[in-house]
């Protein structure tokens, strides 16, 4: 699945990165604690998440993960925008709720990056 | 090949530049041609290191030396120290406060990622005076 894809299964609106979305997404992880996305998220590629503030970002970045969607139609302010460019990730924002979005990416065949073997 | 050493003064008032410190490092690590798998481990203790400054101890000073072997964290604080170190390592034991979990933090999990991440770790820890946390992660 690409970056590209996840905007057309979540209707996203691209907020910067354009560039990123033909780029291959493995695994996605949906949460609103950092520190969870830190300990428990291996092979990554997409974050989505409700929550909007820097450390998203960082965190994201932290993880080498290629995008970020924001559900519920949250959306990031410039400084993050900008800090989001600099560390070279894509930024989308979906009208789905968390589980939806999760959802629709689990239906069309994405996993987590922490299943039980 | 002499280590490389690297020195950051962590803003405590600053939530939202919490974690320049460690995206330095690691823009510095792969520089160097580190392995990714070690570039991660180091930017996820270091990360979660630097937050936990910034949330608990009013931010501090950060050392990283790069040897062939490995890299050697050092996170000092003048914090108000760690009261019971063995709950703190406990995963989902958090004192961060309601506004730092709406920040996305505060799940108890900073020590034990910063643990699980590190090949050794040392937590020195006084109360009101500070707690010093030395990681060491190895080369692959």
């Amino acid at each position: 699945m690409t970056v590209n894809d996840i905007k057309q299964i979540l209707d996203c609106e691209v907020i910067t990165g354009e560039p990123y979305l033909s780029q291959e997404v493995h695994t996605a992880c949906g949460s609103d604690m950092m520190s969870d996305v830190l300990a428990y998220v291996k092979e990554q590629a997409v974050l989505l998440t409700g929550l909007v503030n820097p450390q998203v970002i960082r965190t994201a970045d932290m993880m080498d993960m290629l995008c970020i969607v924001f559900v519920r139609s949250k959306r990031p302010d410039e400084d993050m925008i900008k800090l989001a460019d600099a560390r070279g990730i894509a930024l989308m924002t979906t009208s789905h709720r968390m589980f939806t979005a999760c959802g629709l990416l689990w239906e069309n065949g994405l996993r987590g990056g922490s299943e039980v073997k | 090949m002499s280590n490389i050493r690297l020195h950051y003064d962590i803003d405590g008032d600053d939530f939202t530049r919490a974690g320049e410190a460690s995206a330095a490092v690691k823009k510095h690590l792969r520089q160097l041609g580190v392995s990714p798998n070690v570039i991660r481990k180091v930017a996820i203790a270091l990360y979660e290191g630097e937050i936990n400054m910034v949330i608990h101890a009013h931010g501090g000073v950060i050392d990283v030396e790069i040897s062939p072997e490995g890299v050697e964290l050092v996170l000092a604080d003048q914090g108000p120290g760690i009261p019971d170190i063995a709950k703190a390592m406990q995963e989902g034991w958090s004192t961060a406060p309601d506004e730092v979990r709406s920040l996305g933090f505060g799940a108890g999990m900073g020590l034990p990622n910063m643990k699980k991440n590190s090949d050794d770790m040392k937590v020195e820890t006084t109360l009101g005076v500070g707690t010093t946390v030395t990681m060491r992660v190895n080369m692959d």
